[in-house]
């Protein structure tokens, strides 16, 4: 047995003994490694974030994906960027209903909120899901014709051109030479340190907080089937990301000029369907749904109440829809309303190091 | 080539420790593959199947499958010759629309021989601890139950359409979960998890069995489905937790949902 062990041992000094010389003879640059901060919730319940092999995150990375964010620069006329309509202030969302890009042409669609991105298991990006990855998702908005209104090469001449800029990407990709895909690398490092953990219902969960009798019997008509039903598509208590991140009709519309996810697939099922999003941070991501109808909470509580619609493709979790909704009463809807602002997280939008570094 | 050259060194010496074990050990060596298959009376359900309102339950109601996940666990191997149970203590939760999980290799190695092959639909009691699987937590936007309802989680989510007796399109929601009557202080629970047997599976180097779903049979017997009295809000609902119970397992000696299939060597 001893031997055996010996053996075992006197084995593995070789292999690593090889290892290490590989190692010796690559150039391969690596930045100053950066863990995310995940919450004691999300470490505890969840399985762990989506990080890419190939896009480790750094705290040069991370650094530089800031200044890329709130710079200008990445738009045609220099006068957007990602974070004119992902304002911190609002979740990394847009308080306009629809965004409005250099040309002055508004989108059709609500910005969405960016926060626990890393946690999307399924990788699908946008309300229709047609990104595959968070660096996926940064490329489009450049060259959106509504939106930023650029093409890639000109961004990167930009870029490359810029005094600091070459050096930020050595520091942080061990290269001088800028493209979209180290552009959107570092964007994306950046976009998976937006964590959000910290509302007032993660400290009751850890044992810090109380909620208030009207918070903890909104948390039951949540998790009610008979009245809100929520937490089939939007989490529970062991849940702490809010969303399945799975795309649904919510019964908004009998007809589908929005074909969402259908759009994207080609799948007349998934026509009009339009993924969940986090109920996290709802007191700052006004207006709700993927076009912005509802300007307040109350209004999206009374369409799953009262106003349901159905059509072809509405989710079966949609309870009496011949009905408008599950007819909540008002003192339901006001509980529901108030254990869903629990969920809103202040240290998160004012967190300085997601604030504008320019 | 240095490389080469240790990579020989290393493994001379590993041979040479296996030489000197002479005492070769009729170790458990053999994993089995089970393959998940679902079928609505023998019609193969695949993923183009889904949404269409082309199934008729015993009840005589016109429905559609939107969504059918569930949760096995505890698949069990129990040899004829010697007695001996083995269980890798795992669990797979299956998306037959998404088609993930559909083979699932129990984390165990056995010897090979004829055993009795037994899993569990959903969670029993002892697995059945809120929130402590964070796989489980994390899919589906999470596969909890309410703590109200006596927490842990579901064994199954079907979902769809049916033409209810107006003519009309409704939805039904068939969650099954633990049975769980609230109303009661402290809440009533029974587990309603129940063990599948699919009978004697000869084990070789290369097992593949087939576990076969009849999606029909959860609504036909010993309880013929009304889906206009029963369709959703059915996790609350004892009784109906219950008939799912029945149902889909060999209560009474009803057929159940499952069967063996295939089996390949």
């Amino acid at each position: 047995m001893k031997r055996s062990l010996a053996y075992i041992a006197l084995c593995c000094l070789l292999v690593v003994s090889c290892t290490t010389d590989q190692d010796d003879n690559t150039d391969g640059y690596t930045a100053t490694p950066l863990e995310l901060n995940i919450p004691p919730l999300f470490a505890e319940k969840i399985l762990p974030p989506v990080i890419p092999e190939d896009n480790p995150q750094s705290v040069e990375g991370v650094t530089l994906g800031r200044k890329l964010f709130f710079d200008k620069k990445l738009s045609a006329d220099n006068t957007l960027a990602c974070a004119g309509c992902h304002s911190p202030a609002s979740a990394f969302s847009d308080p306009r209903q629809f965004s409005v890009g250099i040309d002055g042409t508004a989108g059709t669609r609500n910005s969405m909120p960016l926060f626990n991105l890393a946690w999307n298991y399924n990788e699908l990006f946008f309300w229709d899901g047609r990104a595959a990855s968070i660096e996926n998702q940064a490329l489009f908005p450049v060259i959106d014709p509504i939106e930023m209104h650029n093409t890639w090469p000109e961004a990167v001449n930009t870029l490359q051109a810029d005094p600091e800029y070459p050096a930020l990407f050595e520091a942080a990709f061990g290269t001088q030479n800028i493209d979209s895909t180290l552009v959107t690398k570092a964007i994306a490092q950046f976009v998976r340190t937006l964590i959000s953990g910290n509302s007032k219902f993660d400290r009751y969960l850890a044992g810090t907080e109380q909620l208030t009798q009207s918070e903890l019997n909104g948390l039951n008509v949540f998790l009610d089937e008979n009245r809100g039903d929520c937490f089939h598509c939007h989490g529970n208590p062991n849940n702490p990301l809010w969303t399945d991140n799975i795309f649904h009709n919510n019964g908004l519309d009998e007809t589908h000029i929005d074909r969402g996810r259908g759009a994207v697939t080609g799948d007349p099922r998934e026509f009009g369907t339009f993924k969940t999003p986090s109920l996290r941070n709802l007191a700052y991501t006004a207006p709700y749904m993927h076009d912005g109808r509802f300007n307040t909470i109350d209004e999206v509580i009374d369409h799953y109440s009262e106003g349901l619609v159905y059509s072809e493709t509405i989710d079966p979790l949609m309870k009496k829809v011949d009905e408008g909704g599950v007819g909540l009463t008002p003192e339901d809807k006001a509980d529901l309303k108030a254990f869903l602002l629990t969920l809103s997280d202040p240290s998160f939008i004012s967190n300085p190091d997601f604030q504008d570094p320019n | 080539m240095k490389k080469i050259v240790l990579m020989i060194v290393a493994s001379v010496l590993v041979f040479g420790c296996n030489n000197d074990d002479n005492n070769p050990q009729p170790t458990p060596n053999a994993t089995v593959e089970f393959t998940f298959t679902h079928n609505w009376d023998g019609d193969v359900i695949e993923n183009s199947d889904f949404d269409l309102l082309q199934y008729f339950n015993a009840n005589g109601e016109q429905m559609s499958i939107s969504k059918l996940v569930y949760l096995i666990s505890d698949v069990t191997f129990t040899n004829l010759s010697t007695a001996v149970s083995y269980d890798a203590g795992d669990y797979n939760l299956i998306n037959v629309r998404e088609g993930t999980n559909l083979t699932f290799t129990p984390d165990i190695e056995i010897p090979e021989g004829e055993y009795l092959v037994t899993f569990t639909f959903g969670f029993d009691d002892e697995d059945n601890q809120d929130g402590i699987y964070p796989d489980l937590n994390s899919a589906d936007g999470g596969w909890n139950v309410p703590m109200a309802l006596g927490g842990g989680y579901h064994y199954m989510r079907l979902e769809g359409k049916f033409v209810d007796n107006t003519s009309a399109q409704a939805n039904y929601a068939y969650h099954t979960i633990r049975a769980n009557d609230n109303t009661t202080t402290p809440i009533t629970l029974q587990d309603t998890s129940f063990e599948v047997s699919l009978g004697q599976v000869t084990v070789g180097s290369s097992t593949s069995v087939e576990v076969k779903m009849n999606v029909a049979e959860w609504f036909r017997s010993p309880n013929q489905w009304d889906l206009n009295q029963l369709n959703t809000v059915l996790m609350p609902n004892f009784d109906a937790q219950i008939m799912m119970y029945e149902n889909g397992s060999t209560f009474n000696g009803s057929t159940g949902v499952f069967s063996k299939g295939t089996v390949t060597q």
